[in-house]
C-alpha cells in the first residue's frame, strides 16, 4: 500500500519535473517576443512582462472570470459531445468494417467544409446562442476523435482477442478488458488535439457569431485597436488550454499508459 | 465420454486446404501429443478443437468442462502485470480480488515463476518468463482440459524439463486431458499416453503410436529407445525426422 503510494508520488514528482523543459522552451518563445517588441515598439508588440501583467489585472476582475469562463464551458460542451459522438461512432466503425465504408465519405465531407461554414449555418440554426458555439465545435472536434478511436479499434491485437475468447470472455468482456485498453493509446493524442481545436474553435465562433466569451473579448480589443487586451486574452485562452490538458488529459493518460513507461529502455526511464 | 472428440474435420484457408479429415478421440484424463512438421496445420487444428477457428467441415464434440491454453506464443496483455496477466482467466469466472490474487501467486509458484517478478510487465521479462506466465494463466482456472500449442519451445533445457514434469504432474493430480502439440519426440514420449502424427500433405492424421507405461514413469533407457525407434525405424515418424535435419542444418 505504503508502495503504491510512494511510486503515486514518485511519478507525480517526474511528472513536474519534466515541466522544467517545458518551461525552457516557454522561456525561448518569451526572448523572441521580447526581441521582437524591443524591434517593433509597444503598439505592434507590447512586451511579453506586460501582457502577462495584463491577464493578470484581467483575472483580478471577477466578470472577466465570467468572460473567460464562457467560453470554457462552451467549448467543454461541445468537446463533451464531440468526444462522446467520435469515440462511440469511431469504434463501431473499427469492429464493422461495413460501417468503416460507409462513415468514411461522410468524414471526408465533414472535413472538406470550412469551419467559418458551419459557423455561419449554426448561427441561422441557433442564432446568437450557446448552441452555435457547441455546434460548431463538435463538428471541428469530432472527426479527430472519431479517427483516433477507429484506428484504434481497428489495428488492434486480434491474437489476444482470441486469447480471451479461449478463456471464455464474453465480447462485452474482450472490448473492455482488450478492446478498450488498445483504443485509449490512439485515442489520449486524439483527445488532446480535439481539445485543443475545441477552444480555439469556440474563440473563433464567439468572435463571429458576437456572443460574449473570450471571442466576444477578442473582438472588442480589435474594436479598440488595444493590442495589449488582445495578447492577453489570448495568453487566457491558451493558459485554459495548458491547465484543461496537463490538469485533466494526461493524468487520466498517465494512469492507462504506466506499463509504456515499463517498456522503455532502463536509463531512459526516469 | 471422450473429452473430446473431432469428426471427419476439414479446414481450408481461402480455398487452400489446410486439414482434411481429421479423425481424432482423446479419453479423459489422456495426454495426446500431436506431432507433424512445421506448418501441416497443427495450430489450426488446436484451434479448431478449442473452437477458435469455425472448421469448413466436420463436427468437433467436446466433453469436457472448460478449457485452457498456451498458445505458441505468449500472447499476453503488454499493459498488465505478470500477476494480472495470471489472473486474467479468473477475472472472466469470477472469484474475488483477493482469492484472485492467492491462486495467481499459486500458479506462479507452480510454474517456478519468481514472485518478486510478479510486478513487472510483460515488456520487463524474458521470453521464457513471459511463456511461463501463459503457461501459469492456463492452468490457473483448473481446466479438466488442456491445449498445449508447442508451449516450451522458448525455454532451456532444464526449465523444459522441469516444466514438463510439471505437466505430467498437473495431469495426474488435476486429472486434465490434454492435447499437446510438439515438434520434439522426446517431449510427446515423455509426456503422453499417445502420439497423433499429422500427414505432411493435408490428408488426415497419418496414425497413432501407443506409448508404453504411463507419463512420468518412463525411464531415460526408455525413452532414449523410444525416440530411436521412432526416428530410424517407424515409417510413420519419416516426415518428422526430415523436419529435425532441415532444424540442425
Ligand atoms: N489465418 C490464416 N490465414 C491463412 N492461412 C493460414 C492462417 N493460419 C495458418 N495458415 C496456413 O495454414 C497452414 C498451417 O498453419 P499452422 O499454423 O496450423 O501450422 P503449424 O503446423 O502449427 O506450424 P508450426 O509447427 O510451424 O507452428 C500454413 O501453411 C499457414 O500458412
Ligand atoms: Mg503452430
Amino acid at each position: 500500500m505504503t508502495e503504491a503510494i510512494l511510486d503515486r508520488l514518485g511519478r507525480l514528482g517526474r511528472f513536474f519535473w519534466s515541466g522544467w523543459a517545458g518551461l525552457a522552451g516557454l522561456s525561448l518563445l518569451a526572448a523572441l517576443w521580447q526581441a521582437g517588441h524591443e524591434a517593433y515598439g509597444d503598439f505592434i508588440l507590447p512586451a511579453p512582462a506586460a501582457t502577462l501583467r495584463a491577464a493578470w489585472d484581467l483575472l483580478a476582475e471577477p466578470k472577466h472570470w465570467d468572460i473567460a469562463l464562457a467560453t470554457i464551458r462552451r467549448a467543454m460542451q461541445g468537446f463533451a459531445l464531440a468526444a462522446a459522438l467520435g469515440t462511440a461512432t469511431g469504434l463501431a466503425a473499427g469492429y464493422s468494417p461495413a460501417t468503416m465504408r460507409i462513415a468514411r465519405p461522410l468524414l471526408t465531407i465533414l472535413i472538406g467544409v470550412p469551419p467559418i461554414a458551419w459557423i455561419v449555418l449554426a448561427m441561422i440554426w441557433f442564432g446568437s446562442t450557446d448552441g452555435t458555439i457547441a455546434t460548431t465545435v463538435v463538428v471541428a472536434a469530432a472527426p479527430v476523435v472519431f479517427v483516433g478511436a477507429a484506428e484504434g479499434a481497428a489495428t488492434r491485437d486480434r491474437s489476444l482477442d482470441d486469447m480471451a475468447r479461449v478463456f471464455g470472455a464474453s465480447a462485452l468482456f474482450r472490448l473492455r478488458s482488450i478492446g478498450l485498453r488498445h483504443v485509449a493509446a490512439h485515442l489520449f493524442p486524439a483527445l488532446a488535439l480535439a481539445l485543443g481545436s475545441a477552444i480555439k474553435v469556440a474563440v473563433m465562433a464567439e468572435l463571429l457569431a458576437n456572443t460574449g466569451g473570450i471571442g466576444g473579448a477578442l473582438a472588442s480589443a480589435r474594436a479598440n485597436l488595444d493590442i495589449a487586451a488582445a495578447l492577453a486574452w489570448v495568453l487566457l485562452a491558451v493558459g485554459a488550454l495548458i491547465m484543461l490538458e496537463y490538469g485533466v488529459l494526461h493524468p487520466i493518460r498517465a494512469e492507462f499508459e504506466r506499463w509504456r513507461e515499463a517498456a522503455r529502455p532502463w536509463g531512459v526511464k526516469r | 465420454m471422450n473429452a473430446l472428440t473431432l469428426r471427419a474435420v476439414g479446414h481450408a484457408f481461402f480455398g487452400r486446404t489446410v486439414l482434411d479429415g481429421i479423425d481424432l478421440a482423446v479419453a479423459t484424463g489422456e495426454i495426446v501429443a500431436l506431432v507433424g512438421p512445421s506448418g501441416c496445420g497443427k495450430s489450426t487444428l488446436v484451434h479448431i478443437a478449442a473452437g477458435l477457428v469455425e472448421p469448413s467441415r466436420g463436427q468437433v464434440a467436446r466433453g469436457y468442462r472448460q478449457h485452457g491454453m498456451v498458445f505458441q506464443e505468449p500472447r499476453l496483455l503488454p499493459w498488465a502485470k505478470a500477476r494480472d496477466n495470471i489472473a486474467y482467466p479468473l477475472r472472466i469466472s469470477g472469484p474475488r480480488r483477493a482469492e484472485r490474487r492467492r491462486l495467481a501467486e499459486a500458479a506462479a509458484e507452480r510454474v517456478a515463476f519468481a514472485a518478486e517478478d510478479l510486478d513487472k510487465y510483460p515488456a520487463e521479462l524474458s521470453g521464457g518468463m513471459r511463456q511461463r506466465v501463459a503457461i501459469a494463466r492456463a492452468l490457473v482456472g483448473e481446466p479438466d482440459f488442456l491445449y498445449f500449442d508447442e508451449p516450451f519451445t522458448a525455454l532451456d533445457v532444464a526449465l523444459k524439463r522441469r516444466m514438463q514434469d510439471l505437466v505430467i504432474e498437473a495431469a495426474r493430480k488435476a486429472r486434465f486431458a490434454a492435447l499437446f502439440v510438439t515438434h520434439d519426440l522426446a517431449e510427446a514420449a515423455r509426456i503422453a499416453h499417445r502420439i497423433a502424427v499429422l500427414d505432411a500433405g493435408g490428408r488426415g492424421i497419418a496414425g497413432f503410436r501407443a506409448l508404453p507405461g504411463a507419463p512420468g514413469e518412463r525411464d531415460a533407457r526408455l525413452l532414449f529407445d523410444l525416440v530411436q525407434h521412432f526416428e530410424h525405424a517407424d515409417a510413420l515418424f519419416r516426415h518428422i525426422h526430415d523436419v529435425d535435419e532441415r532444424r540442425i542444418a
